[in-house]
Parts: structure tokens; C-alpha cells; sequence
């Protein structure tokens, strides 16, 4: 497998690195992610399919949240729970423990860049797949983010969610703010080849 | 297998001993969001009468399957030994796709955090991912 640098150069890995990298494979193959195929949305087309309820769902979880708090809290999350994901911020200085990444800046300052993108999705619920084109295009070629990893941090931004809303996340919002969050992971993988 | 550190370890037994009062609740509350998230998992109970949330038969099994996820904290050393008899029991008898363990797990740990948002720290929260991680490949052994 062939990694590259954030700044897009190849990289020689260290034993850490594929050691990550193993332990990610090994899991994805043990436990396959069939969570982020339950839609029959999610195939090729793309055409989806709204209920009023699930509309109101998504802006109201939208609307509760603060995407300044929300967005660094996530991206913590995933680069502490599924630390692989680190491979992807080595320019961001010090993140090699919880606290480090905890107060970095740059993983703040990275979470509001994600959140204020995923408003994108939220404005344009019925236009997704157009709407993230470019980021999925970027995702791909320039930063190489395998796509495996959006659908961990979907799960860290649901969890960070629960979190702050507690029973104001009841199991049919879940079920909205998943289904958006899971075609949101498809549009971003759409562009990958 | 992710190995868990003797503090992860530590971790998963004192998170799980503060959430210990609240089992039924937690297992009511996951079951019923995995069978609404993802309905998918719905097929494995068409012999329930009612599977909405609050019904009889989802609190009853929320009740079980914390009592399972107990049962493995207290074998935390040494899961595939101490979940054998409920490896056997979703291998040959309940049959359920492996996949679905990463689901429930997910859910699991989005009502630990709604319900325990204090305590449900980046450490709690990696600590009790890999627990759950590692329960599903013990439930998964008997498989094949």
C-alpha cells in the first residue's frame, strides 16, 4: 500500500505506521461496515429520499448544536479512538497523547473546517453528491484519505453529539442524522478510483 | 485481536461499575436505536410481537444483552474463554451476521454518552471501544 505525506509526497512507513495500518485492515475485515450500506441511497444514483420528518430531524439536530464546540470535540475523538487516523495530521505538531491533542489547535481549528462543511450538506440536502464533488475530488487526490475513515469520524460527530443533547437525541433523530451523515460518507467517497 | 492495556482494563471496570445501576435502561435504549438506525437488523426479530421502542420483548432483550456485556466485563482477561457458551449461541443457534455486533456496539456507546456525558471521556471512549471491539471477535469465534 502506497502512503503519502499530507503534503502529497510518498512516504516510507515506519513500522508504527504499518503496524496501524495492519490493525485497521485486520478490523475492518473482522467487522465489516455494513452501516454505511443499509440505504439502498447509497448506490450508484444517489437519488434520496427525504420524509418531512427526516428534514426537520437533521435542522434541528443542526440548530442545537454548536459547531465551534462539536467540530474540535470530533475530531479529537477520532484521532484518540482510532488513533490510525493520525497518519493524515502530521503537520498539526503535537498529537501524540490525549491531552496533546485535546488542546492542539490545529485539531480544533480542523474540526471547524469539517463542521462548517457539513453545514454545506445540511443547505443542500437534496444535492449532496453535487455539493461535495470537489471535497470528495480533494480528498482523494490531493490529501489521500481512505474513505474508511469519514465513517469513523461520522461515528465520533454522532457520539459528540449525543453527548451535548442527550435525550434530545431520540432514536428517529438518530435514525435521520444517520442516514444524512451516511450519504454525506458516500458523496465523499463518490470521486475515488 | 486490539489488546487492551491494564488502564483500559481499569477503566472499563470502573466506567462499567458507575453505569451498573442503569443496565436495563442502556440496553433498552441501544437495542431500540439499532432496530430504528438501522432497520436492517429488524429481520432478526420477526418472531417479536412488538419491536417499537418501550415494548416488552425490546426491554427484556436491552435487559440480556447488558447482562452479556457484564458477563464479559467480568471476564475482561480473557474474552473468547469467557464468552464461549455465547459464541456457541449466535454461531449455531441465533446465526447472526458479525456485522451487526460493530452496530450495536456503536449504539451501545452513543447512550453511554448521552446518559453519562460526564464520564464518558475521549479515554472512557476509546477504552470502551476496543472492550466492545473485542466482544464481538469472542462472540465471533465460534463462527467458523
Amino acid at each position: 500500500m502506497r502512503l503519502v505525506s499530507h503534503r502529497g509526497g510518498e512516504i516510507r512507513p515506519t513500522r508504527s505506521v504499518r503496524a496501524r495500518v495492519a490493525l485497521a485492515a485486520r478490523l475492518s475485515l473482522s467487522l465489516s461496515h455494513t452501516h454505511t450500506h443499509t440505504h439502498t441511497h447509497c448506490a450508484g444514483s444517489m437519488v434520496v429520499d427525504w420524509t418531512e420528518a427526516e428534514r426537520r430531524a437533521v435542522t434541528y439536530v443542526w440548530e442545537k448544536i454548536d459547531i465551534d464546540v462539536i467540530g474540535p470535540q470530533a475530531v479529537a475523538s477520532v484521532l484518540i479512538v482510532y488513533p490510525w487516523t493520525q497518519r493524515y495530521f502530521g503537520a498539526f505538531g503535537n498529537i501524540s497523547s490525549v491531552s496533546a491533542i485535546l488542546s492542539n489547535p490545529k485539531v480544533a481549528a480542523h474540526g471547524k473546517v469539517v463542521l462548517n462543511a457539513l453545514g454545506l450538506a445540511v443547505k443542500n440536502m437534496d444535492n449532496i453528491k453535487a455539493t461535495y464533488a470537489k471535497l470528495s475530488e480533494f480528498h482523494s487526490e490531493k490529501v489521500n484519505v481512505d474513505p474508511d475513515n469519514f465513517r469513523l469520524l461520522a461515528d465520533c460527530i454522532t457520539i459528540v453529539i449525543a453527548t451535548k443533547l442527550g435525550s434530545d437525541f431520540p432514536p428517529d433523530v438518530q435514525a435521520a442524522w444517520h442516514k444524512f451523515l451516511d450519504i454525506v460518507v458516500s458523496a465523499l467517497s463518490r470521486e475515488y478510483h | 485481536m486490539t489488546n487492551l492495556s491494564v488502564k483500559e482494563k481499569d477503566l472499563v471496570r470502573s466506567f462499567f461499575t458507575q453505569v451498573s445501576g442503569k443496565l436495563d435502561e442502556i440496553g433498552h435504549q441501544a437495542l431500540s436505536r439499532m432496530l430504528t438506525v438501522y432497520p436492517q437488523t429488524k429481520t432478526y426479530f420477526s418472531h417479536w410481537k412488538d419491536l417499537t421502542p418501550g415494548s416488552e420483548p425490546v426491554r427484556k432483550h436491552g435487559k440480556t444483552i447488558m447482562e452479556g456485556v457484564k458477563e464479559a466485563v467480568n471476564t475482561i482477561d480473557d474474552l473468547p474463554a469467557g464468552l464461549v457458551n455465547l459464541s456457541e449461541l449466535h454461531a449455531y443457534t441465533l446465526r447472526v451476521d458479525p456485522s451487526n455486533f460493530k452496530i450495536l456496539s456503536h449504539c451501545i456507546l452513543v447512550v453511554l454518552s448521552m446518559m453519562f456525558p460526564g464520564d464518558f471521556t475521549p479515554e472512557v471512549h476509546v477504552a470502551m471501544d476496543k472492550f466492545l471491539t473485542n466482544v464481538a471477535l469472542a462472540l465471533s469465534e465460534k463462527y467458523r
